[in-house]
């Protein structure tokens, strides 16, 4: 890539293009947006970094007044979910490359956050990854062999993971700073209701299969298992303001093992 | 255990430890992926797998939601998918491991909170540069940051595995418990916290609890059936 590596010229639609190679810069970065995520900044530098391929085009290149005031401005306190962040970055280095006025650039990022964030946390933490984990927990359940279950869950996943993160950066470079039109897309409008509904299937399915599995030995037990789960997933939804589970199923095997050892 | 046993689990930890949040976020840090890993690397895949179901059922309750402060699940399904690879058969290995991956989990999560402190103080020094749009600052900060993460990860497991993994083999020689009994309390208390984790993730949305319920009747039809 040149020193202005991206390249505005115009393409048939009058959008600008933005080259392959600094796209592609961009996406690998987008890989590593949280490389350096902080209580104080959080996303910031991240953002900062993601967009550095872009600002090469701005003109006079890496050197130039101009790239140094846009890296700074990119590189100040921003939230998002890391996926979504990608139609932030795309939407940003459009803006910047067409040498929007920095306050409305400033305004647009302050404006995004808020949606990026609540959207990608329902849609890729509350639905999609729950919904692959419990898919490749219901193959397991089945008999799936290591292999298998590890490239299904991975393999699901990251579908979604990268194309979500293309789908963003394209979106934000096509439609700079009107994205927020695009952020009406179905996906992000119904997907989560519509994983979640999902979600819900596989959770059923996967929590009997996987358990049956899992417990080996323990089968001949299975009915009491059964009560106990159902009663132990009550008293965790219950307590659920003042214990996680995880940490009491850490008291409760911790206490196993020392009753299990001094015995 | 040498120094040849720990290396390659912690390194393994390190990588993993750095996908969390750091790069790339391809969630090889899920314990179903990571203790399996972890159990490859023993020679004992399948035993990985099985703890890394177990594993995965309770961290389906932590989420990476944000800004919220949530346990390292990659250094620790690494930390308990060796334990448990390494005795696979024992009647006890499996609490024993599982509570194994929880204390790391749990310690993980702490090491996290520090990495994104430091990472502040490292961006708070360098302001000035950052404020004068600095190419290398913005760059060397995410390098130094992902490189801090992969070197906790790594420091984590090696340290966890070295002092977690004679303790276990200590445990396990004194285990009195059956294997059915033993077995089916883990079984239990994941399956519990996996059950709670999907009522709060799912409750609101409109028709999830008849989709949860047509699913319960499919699984237990195979589960029987099988």
């Amino acid at each position: 890539m040149s020193e202005s590596g991206a390249l505005p010229a115009s393409a048939a639609e009058g959008s600008p293009r933005l080259p392959f190679g600094t796209r592609l810069a961009m996406f690998m970065r987008l890989l590593a947006i949280q490389g350096s995520w902080n209580y104080e900044i959080l996303l910031g530098n991240g953002i900062g970094f993601c967009l550095e391929p872009a600002l090469r085009g701005l003109p006079g290149g890496l050197h130039s007044p101009a790239f140094h005031t846009a890296l700074a401005r990119e590189s100040r306190y921003f939230n998002a979910h890391p996926y979504l962040a990608a139609i932030a970055v795309g939407a940003l280095a459009r803006a910047e490359l067409d040498q929007e006025e920095p306050a409305r650039i400033e305004r647009f990022r302050t404006a995004l956050c808020g949606p990026l964030g609540s959207v990608g946390d329902r849609l890729v933490w509350a639905g999609w990854l729950p919904f692959c984990s419990l898919a490749s927990l219901a193959v397991f359940g089945l008999g799936g062999s290591p292999l298998l279950v590890v490239l299904l869950f991975l393999g699901l996943y990251n579908l979604g993971h990268f194309g979500l993160l293309v789908w963003g950066l394209n979106t934000g470079w096509s439609h700079g700073l009107r994205v927020a039109s695009a952020l009406g897309n179905p996906v992000l409008r119904r997907g989560p209701q519509e994983i979640g509904r999902l979600a819900a299937l596989a959770t059923g399915i996967a929590i009997p299969l996987a358990l049956g599995r899992v417990i080996g030995p323990g089968r001949s037990l299975m009915g009491e298992v059964l009560v106990a789960v159902a009663l132990g997933s009550f008293v965790i939804v219950r307590a659920q303001t003042r214990i996680e589970g995880w940490r009491l199923s850490l008291v409760v095997l911790a206490a196993i093992v020392l009753f299990s050892v001094i015995r | 255990m040498n120094l040849l046993d720990v290396l390659p689990i912690a390194l393994l930890g390190g990588v993993l430890g750095l996908d969390v949040v750091s790069f790339p976020q391809a969630m090889i840090s899920r314990p179903l992926v990571a203790a399996t890993l972890a159990g490859a690397l023993i020679g004992e895949a399948l035993g990985g797998l099985l703890l890394g179901a177990a594993l995965e059922l309770i961290a389906l309750e932590t989420l990476p939601f944000g800004a919220s402060r949530y346990p390292e699940w990659g250094s620790a399904s690494v930390v308990g998918g060796a334990i448990f690879a390494a005795n696979p058969e024992h009647p006890g290995a499996m609490t024993v491991s599982v509570l194994a991956a929880l204390g790391t989990t749990w310690v993980g999560g702490w090491t996290m909170v520090k990495l994104r402190q430091l990472n502040a103080v490292s961006a708070r020094r360098r302001r000035g540069a950052l404020e004068a749009g600095a190419r290398g600052t913005v760059i060397s900060l995410q390098l130094m940051g992902m490189t801090a993460d992969l070197a906790r990860g790594a420091l984590l497991t090696g340290v966890a595995y070295v002092a977690l993994a004679p303790l276990a083999a200590w445990c396990l020689a004194r285990w009195s418990m059956d294997a059915t009994l033993s077995r089916a309390i883990v079984v239990a208390a994941a399956a519990s916290v996996a059950g709670g984790a999907a009522w709060k993730l799912f409750h609101s949305t409109t028709g999830a609890r008849w989709f949860f319920v047509g699913g319960l009747a499919i699984g237990f039809f195979f589960l029987f059936v099988k």
